[in-house]
């Protein structure tokens, strides 16, 4: 990474450039500058509106880049340690997207864990490509899916030598990595490309001490969530692009989906972002690193509460673990990750980023500070004080491997029925069944229902989980091929 | 020269009223890793600590908070031995503690070690309160000291102020049902209630009082007039497991100890509960609230 160079951020700078020279709009956003929408600009602020415009010969095009753009993606690729570096403006499921549709095409295989996002699963019904499922072993102490472990993505690769791709998570959402670097390897020997989700690995390109990144490991595809711990605004995202690969080709795949009314809220967002990250993100992660294992050892020290960590590391389906992430398993007081989510936000005031049946995890970032963290852990100690109880159900859910009998694409478009949930074991679903957060998929289109997924889904809906992706707001019914 | 500097320092208290004071002289002004911290001298309220803006102690009026936090459980808990202060950092609670002779222990938890530090330099007759050897200091988040603490103390006194700023924590749920914890069956608990008379201040004084009545079985709030505070008037809360502020008040024995004192008084004690009636309107209404 070239330091030097990585102090500026042609973006913003061409922004602000272009705000001094006072250019009167006789183009798009019709707001203009926000005087044709006080309430707006009370709203965001004159400075924020005033840099909502449209693109143009000073400000580049996000689309077919050639000067200050252009520039950005480099510094970001280079900050990155990637071949290439795409800025993104429709959220890490449009990278996630792009990845899946440059290396797939109908009717091909590609390798992955069940743990994935449902943009994975949306890709799938885009392009017609078949999901060939590695099993990610459920911890059943703490009722999360692990990573896939090296022994099983082989067998999955043996079994289907015609896959174009493997697809993996670098971390989960709760922070374990699978060994990517030889699972890379282990692929491409076999010509198989390898796409890593790194929605929830930003810091990996910059912290110490944390498990390798994806172009690190030497992935083809990256896609990630600069918003999350990257620190730049909600839907901003890039994927970056190892040195083996078209990177043109991926231009035009994110181009068949991309607005071409690009925000450059967004992209300045970015290229500001990447200029913090590469020049102070190594600090900023080793604090947030800190944070993250104060917070655990003092909410371990409560009792009762696990907040797990690198113990959990066995080199092989947890083959490392990103320290930065709180995760704490909950059902050692009787509580459902669920139910201390919503006691947190309507008896503390304190918001986390989710709580499944068995887990919450709350999201530690360089924004925190360490009297935020105080009331966190006191907290949890008070609702174990007070809520705490007695609970011999500690079922957290297993992994449950699905049936694939139609690609997503050919189940999304059959005629289908809606069917009440206990009228449906045997059947094919249409649809995608998922708990959000965090966004990962029970049932996706063209698998067959059984009585555990039945099962499963009326369990989580008894925790109050919120389930989503059926046409039915309710999830009483579901959509399943005639 | 007897023309004064022009120099005043103000205290928004709302963003259409600020409260302004004429500065003689600043006598320091230093960054902590939590607060700003500065202490001017002026004339009528002499020196002033000012911590991020707010005047935190003034040499005329902080006589009057400290007797109020103090006195007020004092003369209605029959045997304190065990106390705690939350904050404090200027030592002004600790000092109207020790005047007590039957209180054998007091930990004053302030994580700004910055401040303690300008309280001793700027107001060492305040300070003085940390140099009794009943007085334990401890530069930790009061939250976190709290977390380890179980049926320990008599008395527990949040000298906090700011439900904003980096004391935030301790104006929370999980703060005031620590203090439960650490308090003794027979407990007390003393706190800053803020001022009720500003519509902005008005949400966190509700909020406040609905989440230690949830926590303590008698919960009252009481009131006394205080210069430097937006709009001169303060409050604070009472939160006890067992002792009611007036029906447990025993003015015979407060006196029999002959505290020397400025404000407080034992009919005074009585009728600082004695609230204006839309401040009790706005605590029914959280009382009353599901």
């Amino acid at each position: 990474m070239d330091l030097i160079r990585q102090q500026s951020a042609p973006v913003y700078e061409a922004l602000e450039a272009f705000k001094r020279k006072r250019v009167v709009p006789f183009d798009v956003p019709g707001h203009k500058r926000g005087r044709g929408n006080p309430e707006l600009v009370q709203l965001l602020g004159e400075k924020c509106v005033s840099l909502d415009v449209n693109s143009m010969k000073p400000l580049d095009n996000l689309g077919h880049p050639i000067s200050v753009i252009k520039e950005a993606e480099e510094l970001t690729a280079d900050a990155f340690g990637a071949a290439h570096a795409f800025l993104m403006v429709n959220g890490t499921t449009s990278a996630v997207q792009s990845m899946i549709l440059s290396v797939c095409k109908a009717g091909d295989k590609i390798i992955l864990p069940r743990n994935i996002h449902k943009s994975v699963i949306n890709a799938m019904v885009l392009c017609g490509a078949i999901p060939v499922y590695a099993e990610a072993k459920v911890n059943t102490g703490i009722g999360i899916a692990m990573g896939v472990s090296l022994d099983e993505m082989e067998r999955a690769m043996d079994e289907n030598p015609d896959a174009v791709a493997v697809f993996i998570n670098n971390p989960t959402y709760y922070g374990v990595c699978s060994n990517l670097k030889a699972i890379t390897e282990l692929a491409h020997e076999r010509g198989m490309r390898v796409l890593v989700d790194e929605a929830h690995g930003t810091h990996l390109y910059f912290g110490t001490g944390l498990p390798i990144s994806a172009m690190a490991a030497g992935a083809d595809l990256a896609a990630v969530s600069m918003h999350k711990s990257g620190g730049s605004l909600t839907q901003s995202s890039i994927l970056l692009c190892g040195p083996d690969f078209d990177s043109e080709y991926v231009r035009q795949i994110i181009n068949l989906t991309q607005t071409t009314s690009a925000s450059y809220l967004l992209i300045s967002s970015l290229d500001i972002s990447r200029r913090n990250l590469a020049l102070r993100g190594k600090e900023s992660f080793a604090k947030v690193s800190r944070m993250a294992e104060y917070a655990r050892n003092e909410i371990n020290a409560i009792g009762g509460y696990y907040a797990y960590g690198a113990e959990l590391i066995d080199g092989d389906s947890v083959y490392d673990f990103d320290v930065t992430k709180l995760s704490v398993y909950t059902r050692g007081i009787g509580l459902t990750g669920i139910e201390i989510y919503d006691l947190l936000r309507d008896e503390y005031d304190i918001q986390i980023e989710f709580g499944d049946i068995g887990n919450i995890l709350a999201y530690i970032s360089i924004g925190d500070r360490i009297q935020d963290i105080e009331r966190l852990v006191g907290a949890l100690e008070d609702i174990k004080r007070n809520y705490q109880k007695e609970d011999a159900d500690q079922f957290c859910g297993d992994f449950i491997k699905p049936e694939v009998v139609l690609s997503p694409q050919e189940a999304f478009y059959s005629v289908k029925e809606s069917l009440d949930l206990d009228d449906t074991e045997g059947k094919i679903c249409g649809e995608l069944v998922m708990c959000y957060p965090p966004g990962i998929p029970i049932l996706t289109p063209g698998e067959r229902i059984d009585r555990d997924i039945i099962n499963y889904i009326k369990y989580a809906k008894e925790k109050g989980c919120s389930l989503q992706g059926t046409l039915d707001p309710l999830v009483e019914k579901i959509s399943v091929i005639k | 020269m007897d023309r004064p500097m022009d120099i005043w320092f103000s205290q928004l208290d709302t963003d259409n009223v600020k409260t302004s004071i004429r500065v003689d002289k600043q006598l320091y002004s230093g960054e902590s890793d939590y607060q700003r911290i500065d202490v001017f001298q002026s004339k009528e309220f002499g020196k002033m600590i000012v911590l991020d803006g707010e005047v935190i102690f003034s040499e005329a009026d902080e006589f009057i908070y400290n007797e109020m936090v103090v006195h007020v459980p004092m003369a209605v808990h029959p045997n304190v031995k065990d106390v705690l202060i939350i904050g404090g950092g200027d030592g002004g609670v600790a000092r109207t503690c020790i005047e007590y002779q039957e209180i054998e222990h007091i930990d004053v938890v302030e994580p700004d070690e910055m401040f303690i530090n300008v309280s001793k330099e700027f107001f060492p007759e305040t300070a003085k309160g940390f140099d009794d050897p009943r007085v334990q200091i401890h530069n930790m988040d009061g939250l976190r000291f709290l977390r380890r603490c179980v049926d320990k103390y008599d008395l527990i006194i949040n000298d906090s102020t700011d439900p904003f700023g980096h004391t935030e924590g301790l104006f929370t749920k999980e703060f005031y049902g620590s203090c439960y914890k650490a308090l003794h069956d027979d407990g007390i608990m003393v706190y800053q209630h803020g001022s009720p008379f500003y519509d902005e201040d008005e949400a966190a004084f509700r909020a406040m009082h609905r989440k230690v009545y949830k926590s303590f079985p008698i919960s009252r709030v009481y009131q006394a007039s205080i210069p430097t505070c937006p709009a001169g008037y303060w409050m604070f809360g009472f939160a006890s497991k067992k002792y009611h502020p007036l029906i447990d008040f025993n003015p015979v024995r407060w006196k029999a100890r002959n505290i020397k004192t400025w404000y407080y008084t034992t009919n005074l004690h009585q009728g600082a509960f004695m609230l204006p009636r839309y401040v009790e309107d706005l605590l029914e209404e959280e009382e009353n609230r599901k």
